[in-house]
């Protein structure tokens, strides 16, 4: 298969982990700031066969970790409402708000639909003129241009029942946070690949600069990812710190000029609140004043919500690098993919739900008895 | 939430939950309807199992309600004779994907299901679900599919049912069939057979029918060469049968949830750990290539036409000699063994060296796929 089976090759990524072994003097403490990174590092263990050469803090580029909760009950409050066919990625239905989740709304009546594509919502709002279609449109920098090509469609076609629920988030002021934050330990940072596709490199030279930190631009596969580390490594070694590009074969240094075009005419820069850590100056995108016609935030009147976040879980330590996620006491016990207490368990890409999934050990007790149903079910929920 | 970021406090907390109302992930065959089955249908349905007829010197007797909620099919000792039982309900959509229907479905995956019990398919019963406004030739399609199938692996279609459903209750038509089958003399394959040291086999490639539904899901339509495995295995159980009787200790059909849900019910079951070799697993390029761009774990994807089998370490050559002279596990391969270690647990070794876990997937991953 191009471009997946060669970037697993198992004798390949040996001679990697032979470099990166050969060259770190010490334990050196990298953050890899996808989910999707973090997803690959644990699933193919490549954490363990660092472990005597890097820690990896996992970093907080879950799209869906971020959206803050009162986004999440305003997509629920929306999603509820008659008239309205509610169109998301599958990862959202399943992260709590307040009260419930979409899927929740979903099986009480509500419209709410799994797409794969924000066009997908833009047809559907063609076929059903009578009906009122929102987009959920969350993610990085990464999803942001196919929800921008969505807005601009739909003004084409003269849609007025086409609308978008933004909360975009921005990686890199968040990178300046993780690093101005007392306490942080992180050294180096691999940079999501796929973000830097879209928006290209440039943006990172001032945070290079600014926080003398190495930044490498990693891809996603094993060998992107140990290939990353081993340009991490080898600048701090040798005492270095500069902006690299391991994912030469994605990024371009200038991104892609159509989606930056395009982004910048449908959004603009604002703060925005991350779920758990705060508002980050800067950080964000929402809909720019000439689109604020397909601003479903406005189109329905959802202000005044009044969440509820308790202050139980430990993600925030987990992200900074204090802890790991089975360090938390909740972590396998009373915070479960099943019945999460934090966002970081429930998305594919959040570090607790990657750990829970491949890393957490039995319980005590846990052994199964023959022939009684669901043994198991101390370990799987 | 704060106005200043304050990475230490980071705390995304929701209450605990659950759901008052089904989603589909209780459909999903994977944790959700787990907790389904133990939590409300086996406490609501364990009153009534008193009264049924059993025969008290059966191995079975006392194992029976839970051998049904674990097993593929149920054993019920009848008189001198033991018949599987078991029944599965067809909802994928779209009806016609590439490689197969939903009738063939319907009678393979039955009989699959009875297979995986080591018995021997004797009838299937058929019942209909259809949508006001369904076209005749649609159901006439469906219906043929079924007969070829049932022809063809030796089963009677032997009794049925027809309910109509006002336009816009059902999406187009259900079918729901179960099946009988006699278990032959000294034939005993239940999950909570797997044992320490067993070797795990699995027959053939996976993930095929997952991704050939989607590849044809409204919205979704990637194309490729990619064709529904659906195939009736009790020809192949019989081969593996006639190598060895006591060495086949357990066989699944990894439908819903994958070969990964499989291999977690069967740890659950008998009380012992998985280890496989995640590069031994045979995944066909194209099923990878689609999960790499769909985000799915192939472990995760449903195939209709392979099983998994643990069988003896004695008897695992031969077993796994006759299930490649059939033809539907000429691509057999032996992935992983059973052993004493971390009990109810599956992990899988990397082709890096490491490991992880492997676990059921949550919920649903594809909707309505079988």
């Amino acid at each position: 298969m191009k471009y997946l089976t060669e970037f697993r090759d198992p004798e390949l990524a040996r001679w990697l982990l032979d470099a990166i072994a050969a060259t770190a003097s010490r334990r050196w403490t990298l953050m890899e700031v996808c989910g999707g990174q973090t997803h690959a590092i644990i699933r193919h263990g490549l954490d363990q066969l660092l472990a005597d050469q890097v820690e990896f803090i996992h970093g907080p580029g879950c799209p869906v970790c971020v959206t803050p909760l009162e986004m999440i009950d305003r997509a629920l409050a929306i999603a509820a409402r008659p008239e309205v066919i509610f169109c998301s990625f599958g990862d959202m239905l399943r992260v709590p708000g307040s009260g419930t989740d979409l899927f929740s709304v979903k099986a009480r009546g509500g419209d709410v639909r799994v797409v794969y594509s924000p066009l997908d919502a833009v047809h559907l709002a063609e076929a059903h003129p009578d009906r009122q279609v929102v987009f959920f449109a969350v993610g990085f920098e990464t999803t942001a241009p196919a929800n921008a090509l969505a807005a601009v469609t739909a003004r084409r076609r003269n849609l007025t029942n086409f609308s978008m629920l933004v909360s975009h988030v921005l990686v890199p002021p968040a990178m300046s946070a993780v690093a101005t934050a007392p306490g942080n330990r992180v050294e180096a940072f691999l940079a999501a690949g796929h973000v830097c596709t879209v928006m290209g490199v440039e943006q990172y030279e001032p945070l290079v600069a600014e926080h003398r930190m190495p930044i490498v631009v990693t891809g996603f596969e094993p060998l992107d990812l140990l290939d990353g580390v081993r340009h991490a490594v080898e600048q701090l070694e040798a005492g270095r710190a500069e902006l690299a590009n391991a994912y030469q074969r994605a990024v371009q240094p200038e991104g892609n000029p159509a989606a930056r075009k395009i982004l910048a005419e449908v959004f603009t820069v604002c703060d925005r609140a991350w779920r758990g850590i705060g508002t980050i100056p800067n950080s964000g995108w929402r809909l720019a004043d000439a689109w604020r016609d397909f601003d479903a935030e406005i189109r329905f009147d959802v202000g005044g919500l009044t969440v509820a976040e308790s202050a139980a879980c430990r993600s925030g330590a987990v992200l900074q690098g204090l802890i790991r996620p089975p360090d938390c006491a909740a972590f396998g016990t009373s915070c479960t993919p099943r019945r999460p207490l934090g966002a970081t368990m429930v998305s594919a890409e959040g570090a607790c739900a990657a750990y829970f999934q491949y890393r957490r050990l039995a319980p005590a007790g846990a052994a199964a008895t023959p022939g009684s149903p669901g043994p198991a079910a101390g370990l799987q929920t | 939430m704060a106005d200043t970021a304050d990475m230490a406090g980071w705390a995304c907390p929701a209450p605990l939950r659950d759901y008052q109302r089904i989603v589909l992930g209780h459909g999903g065959g994977g944790v959700l309807t787990g907790e389904l089955i133990e939590h409300l249908f086996l406490p609501a349905f364990a009153a009534g199992s008193s009264t049924t007829r059993r025969d008290p010197t059966s191995a079975m007797a006392d194992t029976a309600l839970a051998d049904t909620a674990l097993a593929d099919a149920a054993v019920l000792a009848v008189g001198g004779i033991r018949l599987a039982f078991t029944t599965d309900s067809y909802v994928v959509r779209p009806l016609f994907f590439p490689g197969g229907s939903i009738g063939e479905l319907a009678v393979h995956g039955t009989v699959n299901d009875l297979a995986c019990r080591g018995a021997v398919p004797l009838a299937l019963s058929a019942g209909f679900i259809l949508e006001e406004g369904l076209e005749l030739d649609v159901l006439g399609r469906v219906a043929q599919a079924m007969g070829r199938a049932a022809a063809a692996a030796g089963v009677r279609l032997a009794t049925g049912d027809t309910k109509v459903v006002e336009r816009g209750l059902a999406d187009g038509l259900y079918v729901n069939t179960s099946g009988i089958g006699l278990v032959p003399p000294g034939v005993d394959v239940r999950p909570d057979r797997a044992a320490p040291g067993d070797r795990i086999i699995v027959s053939g490639p996976i993930g095929e029918h997952g991704i050939a539904v989607l590849s044809v899901r409204e919205g979704l339509e990637f194309g490729g060469d990619v064709h529904s495995d659906t195939a009736a295995l009790h020809g192949l159980v019989a081969a593996m049968l006639a190598a060895t009787v006591p060495g086949v200790h357990a066989l699944r059909d990894p439908t819903r949830g994958g070969l990964a849900t499989a291999l977690c019910e069967v740890a659950a079951a008998a009380g012992a750990g998985i280890e496989f070799t995640e590069s031994a697993v045979p995944v066909p390029p194209v099923v990878e290539a689609a999960c790499g761009f769909l985000g799915l774990d192939p472990l995760h994807v449903a195939c209709e036409g392979r099983l998994v089998a643990f069988v003896a370490a004695a008897d695992a050559d031969a077993v796994l000699a006759a299930m490649r002279a059939h033809p539907a596990g000429r691509d057999a391969v032996v992935i992983g063994s059973v052993t004493a270690e971390h009990p109810g647990v599956v992990v899988a070794r990397t082709a890096f060296g490491g490991n992880r876990i492997v676990d059921r997937p949550l919920g649903e991953q594809l909707p309505r796929i079988c």
